[in-house]
Formats: structure tokens, sequence, C-alpha cells
């Protein structure tokens, strides 16, 4: 049976490219980047020249990039990190309610040890009001979190003018970039944003490397102590091998960056405009144009997103669904509920996300698989049989 | 996604007695769409035993699974017997349910308990009058 993984966002093949380049530094080049003989030397190199890289796929100084394992680490250093720092200027943090649970889950538990945190509301379509932002700045606001894109939803935020009301007000402004990074253009000095935290397993590079951009005179406090690794910021010995991807991969982003969006985004739309000719009752979730180029968010009504994915995953399609029973918790995802998608179809949304082997051909065979399995699943489903009966 | 034992995906991949029987004798309908499972069974009586008995569920692999499992398990028995059918009964002979699904167990049971519920008090009704 052939696959067609539709479920890229989660995880991607590292780039052969990418791979080659990693694998000296598992053997050859195996040295401690700390150690002050030879063995060391290569390694510090290399993970300078990966910083060189992925600095340039943001428009940044390789100065002000701190590697991490992961963007939640990443989120982690800059939300913890920063109020930490400047919490004798005031205990105020906002973020938008759509943010990873990265971001969410230490701002709940900075709630518990005082901070006051606002999230901002998002419309339909997951977008954040810029003047619902300045409305909510007061003077004991130390810090500003608003992603750059949203990886469920595909909702790409109007970062320049967010960006611009927390620098008129001289709030720190952190925007999580680990979905719209290798995607979408990104440049730390336009929209002026202070920190930005990217992830390369999300354009090909393997997992296990990320970074926090931190522009100068920001001050953070360290979250993981220990030795003076990344200028002190960030302890732990160097994973050499995946940061030296992590660096490739944002070299072959930034040099493909726009042809790849291009043709990721003509297939995506492709596909949409096909599942939504043939099959009834579907609802688009996420903004029209404003979004990833390799995003596309359905709610397929009336049925419940676990068993169309695993009904997907028979015919070999693989997706992911925002409903509760498909999540280990149990909650339906709490970006639909924020754009305001009624229960039952937010039960029924799927997540598609292409990447590099996604074509144009394998569109029937997609929107037919969903077709069937969608009305299979609605002629079993109670929801239904009541639409049909009372046409509502 | 969770881990279903064989039974439980052979009876999401084939699910049993799909739909709502004919002038059904007995509704049960539990759960709403905020907690991800709706189920409405359906019966037909005669003679005390339940005839026939169909459903149709809006949820995850597991409560299609758990739903048809009870359409099966209630089918021919007798009200007092479908009545004894426990949410652990279900689940054993689904060859277990992962923890976090126990929960859709329970919903299969209690539709068909409402079922058969509502049939009584319909009979009582009739009788009284």
């Amino acid at each position: 049976m052939k696959i067609i993984n539709l479920d890229y966002a989660a995880a991607a093949p590292v780039d052969p490219a990418v791979l080659e380049v990693m694998l000296p530094y598992f053997t050859d080049h195996f040295g401690n980047p700390s150690s002050g003989h030879q063995l060391g030397r290569k390694p510090v190199e290399a993970i300078e020249e990966a910083r060189v890289k992925v600095a340039h796929l943001i428009g940044a100084d390789a100065r002000d990039i701190i590697f991490t394992s992961s963007a939640s680490e990443a989120n982690n250093l800059a939300i913890k990190g920063l109020v930490e720092a400047k919490k004798k200027k005031g205990n105020h943090i906002i973020a938008s309610s759509i943010e990873h649970f990265s971001v969410l889950n230490p701002l709940k538990t900075l709630q518990k040890d005082g901070f006051e945190v606002t999230l901002l509301p998002v419309d339909q379509y997951g977008l954040v009001d810029p003047e619902k932002l300045a409305e909510a700045i007061t003077d004991k606001t130390i810090l500003v979190s608003i992603q750059a894109a949203n990886p469920e939803i595909g909702t790409i935020q109007q970062l320049d003018r967010l960006a611009a009301v927390a620098r008129q007000r001289e709030v720190v402004f952190h925007t999580d970039a680990a979905a719209a990074a290798g995607w979408i253009p990104l440049a730390v000095d336009n929209p002026g944003v202070d920190l930005l935290t990217i992830a390369g397993d999300q354009f090909y590079g393997p997992k296990g490397a990320a970074a926090l951009y931190v522009r100068r005179g920001v001050r953070l406090v360290p979250q993981v102590e220990g030795g003076i690794q990344e200028r002190g910021m960030r302890a732990g010995t160097e994973n050499v091998a995946a940061i030296v991807g992590f660096g490739e991969a944002a070299r072959l982003a930034t040099e493909s960056l726009a042809e790849r969006a291009e043709k990721t985004a003509l297939i995506r739309d492709r596909l949409k405009e096909s599942l939504f000719r043939e099959i009834p009752h579907l609802h688009l979730n996420g903004h029209p144009e404003k979004r990833l180029p390799r995003n596309l968010n359905v709610a397929v009504e009336f049925v419940e997103g676990e068993a169309l994915l695993m009904r997907l995953e028979m015919t070999g399609i693989y997706v992911s669904s925002g409903s509760s029973c498909a999540s280990q918790a149990l909650k339906s995802s709490h970006v639909l509920k924020a754009i305001g998608l009624p229960p039952e179809k937010a039960q029924g949304s799927l997540q598609l996300t292409l990447g590099h082997d996604s074509s144009l051909e394998d569109i029937p065979y997609i929107t037919e698989q969903l077709a069937q399995v969608a009305e299979l699943l609605r002629n079993m489903s109670p929801l239904y049989h009541k639409f049909i009966k009372e046409g509502q | 996604m969770p881990e279903y034992s064989e039974k439980v995906m052979e009876h999401f991949t084939k699910p049993r007695n799909i739909g709502e029987v004919a002038e059904p004798d007995g509704i049960g309908e539990v759960g709403n769409p905020v907690c991800g499972d709706m189920m409405k069974f359906t019966i037909k009586v005669k003679d005390n035993r339940i005839e026939d008995v169909k459903y149709l569920t809006f949820g995850c692999g597991a409560a299609i699974a758990v739903s048809s499992m009870v359409s099966e398990m209630a089918k021919g028995k007798t009200l007092e017997e479908a009545l004894k059918i426990t949410n652990k009964q279900v689940a054993e002979e689904l060859g277990g349910l992962p923890g976090n699904k126990m929960h859709c167990s329970n919903l299969g049971a209690d539709a068909l308990h409402k079922a058969i519920e509502d049939y009584m008090e319909k009979e009582k009704k009739k009788s009284a009058v």
C-alpha cells in the first residue's frame, strides 16, 4: 500500500544532504567543544558555522543565537528567563490564547508564582488584533509572546504590527516562530522582535536542535545552569551533530524558501479545492490566505477525528486531529476552541501538513479516501442522521 | 493514537448493527459532542427479549467498537440479562481498552440500559392506562 504522509508538521525525515553533513560529527569529529585540545577544535568551528547559517535564515547576527535542544526549551528560556530578569520592573505577561503548550504551560506556572497573565483572544481565523494588544499593555507589562504562525491551523500573525505595538510601549516581544521558520520569510529587525524561537526539525533538520534569538541588550536568566556553553545562557555539552544539521537545514531553507513555499502551497491549494469540491459539509479552519504554505486544517462535520484518523490510516494516509479522543489528555484543541469552532466541528477537525514528497498526483486518491471515510462514519453518526431529518 | 486490541480494531473496522430499528420500542441516548462521544441505541422488544438492537455513534475508535460489541452482547438477551451487562464486561469482551478510553465503555452499556428503561417506562404507562 502506498503511504501518503499528511502529518509532516509532526515529524519529517532529515534531508539526506543534511544528514551527510552531520555524520562526521558522530564519529571523526566526536570531540567536546569545551576541550582545550585539538579534538574540540573542529566541533567548535562547526557549531559557530551552524550559528551563522541559522542566524542568516532569520536575518539575525550569529552572536545573538543560543542553541537549545528543542523549541519547547527555547520558549521556556525566553519566557521564564526574561520574566526572572525583569521581575523588578513588573509582573504582567501577555500572550495569545492559541500559543503552543511550551508557552502556555510556563505561563501557568508563572501565574502560580504571582505573575499576572493576559491571554489575548483571536478572531475566527486565529488572528490577534494589534489594537487589543495595545489595550492590554499596562505599565506592569514586561513581556509579550505571540507566535509567528500557528502550527495547527496555519494562521500567520501580523507580526510587524504586533511587534511595533510592543516596541512603542518598550515591552520585550517574543515570538515562537517554530512553525513559521523555514516556510515564510522572517527577519528579526523587521518587524523588530526581541526574542525568537526556531526549530530545525520543522524544515528537514534533525530533532534535538533548536535556537532562541536574543536581541543584544535583552537580559535573560539561564534556565539550565552548569558550564558556560552558549555564553553561559544554556549549560550542557552541545549536541554537535544535531546543531550542524540544524545549520545546514537552515542554509538550505534560506536558499530555497520561496521556491519550497510556492511549490507546497500550490499542492495544498489544489488539495483544498479538491476536498471542498468532492466532500460536502467541510469547514476550513484558519485563515483563507494568511496561512503557512504546507498547512491545511478542515473540520469534517458530524464525525469524530480519531475515527477519521484511524480509518484514513487503513488506507495509507497519515493525518492528525484536533479531537479530544485523538489527544492523550482527552482535551480537544485549545486553538479550535479559541477561534470559536463549536465542539462538534472541533471534534471532527483534521490537520493536514504537506512535505517534500507531497504530490499533485496523490490528490485524487486522498480526496476519494476521505470522501469514503467521511460518508461511512457519517452514516453511523447520530448528528448526521439528525441533520438529515431536521436539516439543521 | 492509543494501542487498541485486535478485537477493538475488528469491531471498529466492521461495526455490526449500525442504524436505527424501525418503530423502536425503546430509545437510549448518552453523551454529547463536547466530551467527544455520542451514542443512540434503539431496541425492538419481543416476549421480554431484545429482538433487535441498532445504534448510531459519533465518537472515536473505542466508542464505535464499544457500541458494536454492546449491540452484539445484547441481542437475544432478556431485558433482565441485558440490564446486567456491565461496562467492565464490555471492555473485557473487547480484549481491554486503553486506560484513557475506559469511559467509552461506560457509555455503551449506559446507552443500552437507557433504551431498556425507556421501554419499561412506556410499558408501565401502557399498563397504567
